[in-house]
């Protein structure tokens, strides 16, 4: 039987009929609609982070001066603000936003295979950030646990938010990861499934490979954080003792025994560390795709990314403890998790030398997105170096839970991951909403962005080698801690607030571009991937008008020799490609 | 090409801060010298790479930025280039592991001639045990936890008998001798750092992580908590004093072993009431406290806090800073008590005392002074009734021109700033979050009507 794609069976088109304003907006089942759904949530909840975390700079740069920051409210920003960041903003933007948009587009789809499922996962997301920002408005506020909402403190009295907070944190991630799972399975059973013809898992672009794996190691590894979470809930509100062993609450005794808070630690972290990964691995994925559109240049060694990217993922899964080496369990374990965490650096120095390998002898256009990605490139380098420090376990001990700490987590985790974001939105932008970005506010906004960041973090990692330690509300009079240092985090702090600035001339670029902006056009980059080549752009629901494309050859012939043009689309037909020369051979045979 | 000079700008921004950064290790207190030295490598090898890395970047984009006519080179993969990146970072990464992981054998490696001392964390104070003669730490017990016994010392524990039991947040160590800590921690999890020792481990409730040195230099060094314990998580300090062995064996001779604990006869009130004249003469008949003579309230203090001050004005701890003229009025009463008896039977007269309500004669807003308590009651309680597991004394029926004037001198450093004044310190770290005398008003208003 001939193969029919699943978007193109006729009792599937009917879905792809234009809707009413309420369904064709609000309740989308367009997966570029909930992709711009998920992407200004996420992006709006992410402002809040940003204000906490300007809230806690002005605290630790001026400890004496701003009277509305008590200790009880730094824990809390700094709890709220990493919570934010790293997964109701990242995971949200980069699987949500990015992996709506672009999964099917690229891979010649008409929409996620599960559209239904896929308008659920917005709305539960957007109930999940409901519930967590709903710990704002409570008596005692959100939980000031810190992140990583380690017990038994984050139950119990002595940290901020104990009354509500603590709960609308776990309830808010229990639904963010049923949020999760539906696009999740979504986004897999797409790329698996609903390929258009052609379109073999060796052709398809380096972001749907990214996003692709980062999609899996986030359905193995939520399920860790979805059972210590709901475990927390239960020590907390019902005093079970998974996590607790007999110990004093102010002064008397808690009545828990027998349990284990290490426990905690392990599945907490087999959740967050695959979790470094699904944020950094879509980054990986759009960077390459950048990088080779605006140098015209194909993607240097891409099987070798594509086995980068499944290696980092498969080893990503034995190396949570790395940060784990000072927290009491058997240090023993320290030698086998230094090693597979120095392991994963390899794998991931490699994409770093192709993106550099793939601008060498390219033909470098240095856009705005283009900006991003070189800053990216150096942020990351920078960032990945770091890790080298902290994942191995002798040289980790001195520097752990200090200021190094996070320094490099914020350069490769933070910072790293936002230029590739900001770099794909200057990149995408043109097809989602037909208009281009505005290329001057775009280079003050990469700017200051690289500077301010490099001027917050590159000094942290030398105060924490002095030994500032994290998470400190004031540093108070403490001997080996010299006043340079104290001017130091007045520097840092007045950088925060240029980096702030930064951010917000984005958005008003962003919003300001949607009517101003230059008309983009089909396809302004000249890219070759097929969600540049659709007939309408911004592109209608259901994608590709009538016919499915057919893809003929891999994402990346740019500047092939003998064409006429420095790229050829990956619909393009063999016979269909312009030539100015005999020396073109069609097809390179390794890369079809 | 903007790009490329600001990408080389920072790289060499980066290498000119860490050859000229002011901040770096701080002088090293223990034999853990080859930890600095794996950092110094690590330096080393990553600095190479970043340096290469960065400036190939930079050239790159100078000499392939696009000009007109400008094609680029199509070769999609090169696998002889991608085999020698990879051979060389695997040789890297062999060169940053090898020494790390012997460095770590050295860490996991308690030496056999290494002495034992327990460190045990609690919100937010820091205690620590010595094993006596038998080498042998005895048994604790949550469930023994109490103001009497602090420590939940089972008393049917023979080895338990001998510890020594120093119950401060300062830990005296004799010079070039190799200690074992024994990381144990009361309620919920602490890390025990000590930035001129390098090593740092969590502290644990339920199991007892270990960490070792040996101590090289002679000095006091600062106790940090490194891992979040609560709101008071930045200010739970204590000190490492290192010093000459004998020196460490007089300072160890003045601490309790749990046997002399257990014989101590239980403090008599009725005792103590006598000696309370003196205090009388200020405090009032009652300890309902006299604002003419700057005496505060006493009664219904808890005894264990009541002690520990008369300890302080006893030992120039507290009352000995000239700012402080009225603290200075209480010192020489309180050295008029003989011996640490006789202060635990003033204490134990001063607790039975009937608590008061004094009359407020100060103003605040006492609805930011709620918000501010929200952090005090961490410590004080809900109902500012002192937890003396948390080392908090009463506030409630203070008075408040008292509580006042203490938090100014906590924030000014006339009081908590003596250097072995460690609970002193800690109110110096929390005063910090009250701004103006405007906040101080405004939680003590609130604590006034508790």
């Amino acid at each position: 039987m001939a193969y029919v794609a699943i978007a193109d069976r006729d009792h599937e088109q009917h879905l792809h009929d234009p809707q009413s304003f309420v369904a064709k907006y609000i309740w989308s089942q367009d997966h570029k609609v909930i992709a711009i759904q998920y992407s200004l949530t996420a992006i709006s909840v992410g402002l809040v982070a940003l204000v906490l975390s300007l809230a806690m700079r002005l605290q630790l740069g001026f400890p004496d001066t701003f009277s509305f920051i008590t200790p009880d409210e730094y824990y809390q920003a700094i709890t709220m603000h990493g919570m934010i960041m790293v997964v109701y903003l990242l995971t949200a933007l980069l699987l949500g936003g990015f992996g709506n948009y672009l999964i099917p587009l690229m891979v010649g789809a008409r929409d996620m295979v599960f559209p239904y499922m896929n308008m659920l996962s917005y709305w539960v997301y957007l109930l999940s950030v409901i519930v967590l920002c709903a710990s704002f408005f409570i008596p005692g506020g959100p939980t000031g646990a810190g992140w990583t909402l380690y017990p038994p403190q984050s139950v119990l009295a002595g940290t901020p938010g104990i009354g509500g907070g603590i709960i609308l944190m776990l309830v808010s991630l229990v639904l963010f990861i049923v949020a999760f799972t539906m696009g999740g399975l979504n986004y897999v059973t797409t790329v698996l499934q609903a390929r258009c013809r052609g379109m073999t898992l060796m052709r398809l672009p380096l972001s749907v490979w990214g996003i692709f794996t980062a999609t899996i190691l986030g359905l193995l590894a939520f399920p860790a954080l979805l059972v210590s979470g709901i475990m927390l809930l239960l020590d907390g509100v019902i005093g079970t003792s998974f996590f607790m062993p007999a110990l004093l609450s102010m002064g008397a005794d808690s009545g828990h025994d027998g349990g284990s808070p290490i426990l905690f630690q392990h599945l907490f972290w087999f959740f967050g560390h695959p979790e470094v990964y699904i944020v950094a691995l879509p980054a990986f994925g759009m960077v390459s795709d950048v990088i080779s559109v605006h140098a015209r240049k194909n993607i240097f060694g891409y099987r070798m990314m594509v086995w980068a990217i499944l290696a980092i993922g498969i080893i990503s899964f034995i190396v949570w403890a790395h940060h784990m080496y000072v927290s009491g369990m058997n240090p023993y374990f320290g030698f086998f998790f230094a090693t597979t965490t120095l392991i994963i650096a390899i794998p991931t120095a490699l994409k770093v030398y192709n993106w550099v390998l793939t601008l060498w002898k390219g033909d470098i256009h240095l856009t705005v997105p283009m900006l991003f990605v070189i800053g990216f490139i150096f942020t990351f380098i920078n960032g990945g170096i770091t890790g080298l420090f902290l994942g191995n376990v002798a040289v980790d001990v001195p520097l752990s839970d200090t200021y190094f700490v996070i320094g490099h987590f914020h350069m490769v985790m933070g910072v790293s991951p936002i230029l590739v974001i900001y770099a794909a939105i200057y990149h995408w932008y043109p097809k989602i909403t037909g208009r281009m970005l505005n290329d001057t506010l775009g280079k003050v906004h990469f700017w200051l962005t690289l500077f301010g960041t490099y001027a917050i973090y590159l000094p942290m990692h030398y105060l924490g080698i002095l030994g500032l330690p994290r998470r400190y509300y004031a540093m108070g009079d403490t001997a080996f801690i010299p006043d340079s240092a104290h001017l130091m985090n007045q520097g840092i702090s007045i950088a925060a607030g240029f980096v702030a600035i930064a951010q917000l001339i984005f958005i008003i670029n962003m919003f300001y571009s949607l009517r101003a902006g230059k008309k983009a056009g089909s396809n302004p980059w000249k890219a070759t991937t097929l969600e540049w080549q659709t007939p309408d752009t911004p592109a209608k629901h259901g994608n590709w008008g009538h016919d499915l494309p057919v893809v003929y050859r891999w994402a990346y012939d740019f500047s092939v020799p003998g064409a006429s043009q420095d790229y050829i689309p990956q619909n393009m037909a063999p016979e269909d490609v312009p030539t100015s020369d005999a020396s073109y051979h069609g097809e390179e045979g390794q890369h079809t | 090409m903007a790009i490329a000079l600001g990408i080389l700008f920072l790289t060499i921004v980066t290498v000119l801060f860490h050859i000229f950064s002011p901040w770096w290790w701080t002088p090293l207190a223990a034999d853990w010298g080859f930890l600095d030295l794996t950092v110094d490598i690590t330096f080393w090898i990553t600095g190479i790479v970043f340096i290469v890395l960065n400036v190939f970047l930079v050239w790159v984009i100078i000499k392939y930025r696009h000009r007109e006519g400008l094609k680029a080179h199509y070769e999609p993969e090169s696998h002889k280039m991608e085999a020698w990146l990879t051979v060389i970072t695997t040789v890297g990464v062999v060169a940053l592991l090898a020494p790390g992981l012997w460095a770590w054998g050295k860490f996991v490696d308690v030496p056999e001639d290494a002495r034992i001392v327990e460190v045990a964390g609690q919100q937010w104070h820091w205690t620590f045990r010595f094993p006596g003669e038998d080498g042998v730490l005895g048994q604790v017990a949550v469930a023994e936890m109490s103001v009497d016994n602090p420590f939940g010392m089972k008393a049917d524990d023979p080895a338990g008998r001998d510890d020594i039991l120093v119950n401060s947040g300062e830990l005296h160590l004799p010079l070039g001798e190799s200690y074992k800590f024994v990381l144990r921690s009361k309620d919920v999890l602490h890390n025990f750092t000590v930035p001129q020792f390098r090593v740092k481990m969590d502290l644990v409730p339920g199991s007892t992580p270990y960490s070792w040195l040996k101590t090289i230099r002679t000095g006091r060094f600062d106790i940090l908590c490194e891992e979040l314990c609560g709101i008071g998580h930045f200010a739970m300090r204590g000190a490492v004093v290192v010093e000459q062995p004998a020196e460490f064996e007089a300072w160890l001779d003045t601490w309790p072993r749990f046997s002399d604990v257990l014989q101590q006869s239980a403090a008599q009130a009725s005792v103590g009431q006598a000696q309370f004249a003196v205090c009388a003469a200020c405090h009032g008949a009652q300890g309902e406290g006299n604002q003419m003579l700057n005496a505060p309230r006493l009664a219904g203090q808890g005894a264990w806090y009541v002690a520990r001050q008369l300890d302080h004005f006893k030992h120039g701890l507290r009352g000995a800073n000239t700012e402080d003229a009225f603290g200075m009025q209480m010192a020489p009463m309180a050295a008029t008590l003989a011996d640490d008896t006789a202060i635990r039977n003033v204490a134990a007269y001063i607790a039975s005392l009937p608590a008061t309500d004094p009359a407020a004669t100060l103003q605040g807003d006492v609805e930011l002074g709620a918000k501010l308590y929200g952090t005090c009651k961490s410590c004080h309680g809900e109902q500012g009734q002192g937890i003396w597991a948390l080392n908090a004394p009463r506030l409630e029926g203070l008075n408040d021109w008292y509580l006042k004037r203490q938090l100014q001198n906590y924030k000014s450093g006339t009081r908590g700033s003596h250097p072995t004044d460690l609970y002193g310190k800690q109110m110096t770290l929390l005063a910090g979050m009250l701004r103006s005398e405007q906040d101080i008003d405004a939680v003590v208003a609130y604590i006034n009507q508790l």
